[in-house]
């Protein structure tokens, strides 16, 4: 008895405690999300003229190198376009959704309370498609940098592309390598559980089949098993493959090139947008990286103007070279700048107002950026131009053409 | 009613109904006259789930005393099946709420069997193990689901396992899409049907608890070896509660993925069976308002950070640490303790001096 009354007289301090951290908590949120947004828009733009721009990526957490890039390209068109001094401004805000869905719709209400009125949707696939539901039920306009799978856009009138949509990867890939002639055995490695990763190798088989390319070998890892691979490369290496697809996220493609070299076993390695970024990631030796071949419409060593500018200002800024990420957002941006000149919007227009003048405008529109020239959108968001090859020498993206 | 209310059990719940209704109405009225934020709207419906998710675990582990850490497994299984029901039948009901009922009962219902399957190998064997084999149980059916494929076309429902043979017929559609999870969920789940799924959770877990069977429960949990020498069928009312705490958990886990347009099987990993945990232990063990509170809570932590930018889960981990050490750590010390049956003399012994 006596040990009941300790345990209730230790519930209920516990209680109250509770409580109280639990109103503070409540009020906190509403009066902290009324102060961020004045303090944000009256900071950022005070003369209330600027567009509001809002994204989700993940900034922190395993994929982080994508939301940060994404985040990072975006900024440098926003400063850009707002040095011009034009009557186009942007007022861009990105925020954190780890790469989960849930998280990103609490981040994309975060931005709807901000008062977003265009939305670059979000960075990676997974979380864009729990929020371009919702951009499509508010109406608020999005066109995201690099959330690529087919369900983002799909049956979504506002949503719009600016990356090759999942499958298109897998069959551009395919046709590039029959094309070059780069392998004739091929091992595939992809990761089960992923949605991206899948979608990629699907139809990356099925083209390879109607091509005549022979796939030897067909290996899957997943989620918690995506430290050691020597299974998945003794099988590739044991059938006789001379070129390994790798259409996966670089994390675990840094390591299938590491255990490879340990093995010493040395095929050509090809990988698609996801392996994008693997030159910049912490400890990671570049040396292992040399010759990998990755399909990606961003080239940091094109010689013309456009990129050469973007690539200098973004090494300057956050001292790395660019990645397809953050082109992709800095194209977003200023695909969205030609659409809404072209449109003659201006920023007190609500959402909805903007919404129908963007769909109007992107489905009409052709844009040239640092992710190809003559892009255009049909009416479901997806979005047409080349792809471009790349490997890499010296620690560096070369053009493979 | 005056004689019931002198049962201070029975106050104490009416307190835990009360507190909830108070919560539904001041967020209703908040929401009509629209002085709320989307934030806190969007956070709703999954404070709901996560509230339903902290209360079923609190019994598993505060009123059975058997650590489990495969709880997100269980709202895996009640995601999985519910949103497949509610998919199935809303090409023939027109009513979302129909759909999404149906979908949680039969969410409940394949939790509850799982749970009962799990149980009967996993109840006998004591604290760590448990916990270790429940952690194993959450990660099987994280890797089943990621595997699973379920479409419906006009001739019913079809299914294949690692790769998608579902060969669906004209106009049928995947539902679970192996690693792609729930793809086009329709979003029935509204602040009113999960408030009520709280209350319903909570008239279950406190007529479970103040029953016969309920203090056969709590017999278990505090001496094993006196309650089976009573006469007390051990394993009967371990399974008996865990198959309870797993039912509540695949309501909740369906309720939770009508919410989102989309839901993959590595949402309910180990990470979200901890989040769990965590609700449970910072709200104290066999107390059902403070599950109810610190699964809010530290539901809204994270959003209500937000303005620290990437310090925010450093912030949040650090609030946590506080918050825990704040709240009387003896709870605690309790919790282990009761993890180790061998201890719980000294358990006693230590609240006996205390006093």
């Amino acid at each position: 008895m006596m040990k009941k009354k300790l345990l209730s007289l230790a519930l209920a301090g516990m209680m109250v405690l509770g409580l109280a951290a639990c109103g503070g908590n409540g009020g906190d949120t509403s009066s902290d999300a009324s102060t961020d947004s004045s303090t944000d828009s009256s900071a950022a733009a005070p003369t209330g003229a600027a567009f509001k721009l809002g994204g989700t990526g993940p900034l922190t957490g395993a994929a982080a190198i994508y939301g940060v890039a994404a985040k990072n390209g975006a900024t440098i068109a926003v400063e850009e376009i707002n040095a011009l001094g034009g009557d186009i401004q942007f007022d861009l805000r990105y925020e954190d959704d780890v790469h989960d869905a849930e998280k990103a719709v609490n981040a994309y209400n975060t931005l709807k309370d901000w008062g977003m009125q265009l939305s670059l949707g979000s960075v990676t696939s997974k979380p864009a498609e729990a929020t371009s539901v919702k951009n499509n039920e508010d109406r608020i306009f999005a066109l995201t940098p690099s959330a690529s799978s087919t369900a983002t856009i799909e049956g979504k009138d506002d949503v719009f592309q600016m990356c090759f949509m999942d499958p298109n990867q897998g069959s551009a890939s395919a046709t590039y390598i029959s094309e070059k002639k780069l392998g004739t055995k091929i091992a595939v490695i992809w990761k089960n559980d992923d949605v991206y990763s899948k979608g990629i190798h699907e139809t990356f088989v099925a083209k390879a089949e109607e091509l005549g390319l022979e796939i030897v070998s067909d290996t899957t890892f997943a989620d918690g098993n995506d430290t050691d691979f020597s299974v998945q490369l003794t099988d590739a290496q044991k059938n006789g493959a001379d070129l390994v697809f790798l259409p996966m996220y670089y994390q675990p493609a840094s390591l299938i090139l590491a255990q490879a070299q340990g093995m010493s076993y040395a095929p050509k390695w090809f990988g698609v947008d996801g392996m994008d970024g693997i030159l910049t990631m912490d400890g990671f030796d570049t040396t292992l990286a040399e010759g990998v071949m990755l399909l990606t419409p961003f080239n940091a060593d094109a010689e013309d103007q456009q990129t050469k500018d973007f690539v200098a200002k973004y090494q300057e800024k956050y001292n790395e070279i660019p990645n397809q990420f953050a082109a992709d957002a800095y194209d977003c941006v200023y695909a969205y700048y030609q659409a809404l000149t072209n449109a003659k919007a201006t920023p007190d227009m609500d959402a909805t107002t903007l919404c129908d003048l963007m769909i109007q405008q992107f489905t009409t529109m052709t844009f040239n950026g640092l992710t190809g020239t003559d892009v255009t959108w049909d009416s479901t968001g997806a979005v047409s131009k080349q792809p471009k090859g790349m490997v890499i020498q010296n620690g560096a993206y070369v053009g493979l053409d | 009613m005056k004689n019931r209310l002198k049962n201070k059990t029975t106050r104490n719940n009416f307190i835990t109904y009360g507190v909830v209704i108070l919560i539904y109405i001041v967020m209703q009225i908040l929401t009509a006259s629209g002085s709320i934020s989307s934030t806190m709207q969007g956070l709703l419906v999954p404070i709901c789930a996560y509230v339903v998710m902290a209360i079923s675990l609190n019994l598993t582990v505060g009123i059975l005393g058997e650590l489990s850490l495969g709880h997100a497994g269980f709202m895996s299984v009640g995601a999985f099946t519910g949103v497949t029901a509610a998919m199935a039948l809303s090409g023939r009901v027109s009513s979302g709420i129909v759909c999404l009922i149906v979908g949680m009962v039969v969410g409940a219902v394949f939790a509850a069997i799982v749970g009962f399957l799990i149980g009967i190998p996993v109840l006998r064997l004591k604290g760590d193990y448990l916990a270790i084999v429940t952690l194993a149980f959450g990660e099987i059916i994280k890797g089943i689901f990621n595997n699973l494929y379920v479409g419906i076309d006009s001739n019913g429902l079809h299914m294949s396992l690692l790769s998608d043979k579902t060969d669906l017929a004209e106009g049928g559609k995947l539902i679970i899409g192996g690693p792609m999870g729930l793809t086009s969920i329709p979003r029935y789940s509204t602040f009113t049907i999960g408030i009520i799924l709280v209350i319903i959770t909570l008239i279950v877990v406190f007529h479970l608890v103040s029953s016969r069977q309920g203090r056969a429960i709590m017999a278990v949990r505090d001496n094993r070896i006196a309650a089976e020498s009573i006469g007390v069928n051990i394993t009967k009312y371990k399974l008996m509660a865990f198959t309870v705490s797993a039912a509540l958990a695949g309501a909740s886990g369906t309720l939770f993925a009508m919410n989102y347009s989309t839901i993959v099987a590595n949402k309910f990993d180990f990470n979200t069976s901890i989040l769990i945990l965590v609700f449970v232990v910072l709200g104290g063990l066999g107390n059902m308002l403070g599950s109810i509170i610190a699964a809010a809570a530290l539901t809204i932590l994270p959003e209500a950070l937000r303005q620290f930018a990437d310090y925010r889960m450093l912030v949040y981990a650090i609030v946590l640490i506080l918050v825990m050490l704040a709240t009387n750590n003896d709870t605690f010390k309790n919790f282990l303790r009761r993890l180790k049956p061998g201890h719980k003399k000294a358990a006693d012994e230590d609240g006996k001096e205390a006093v």
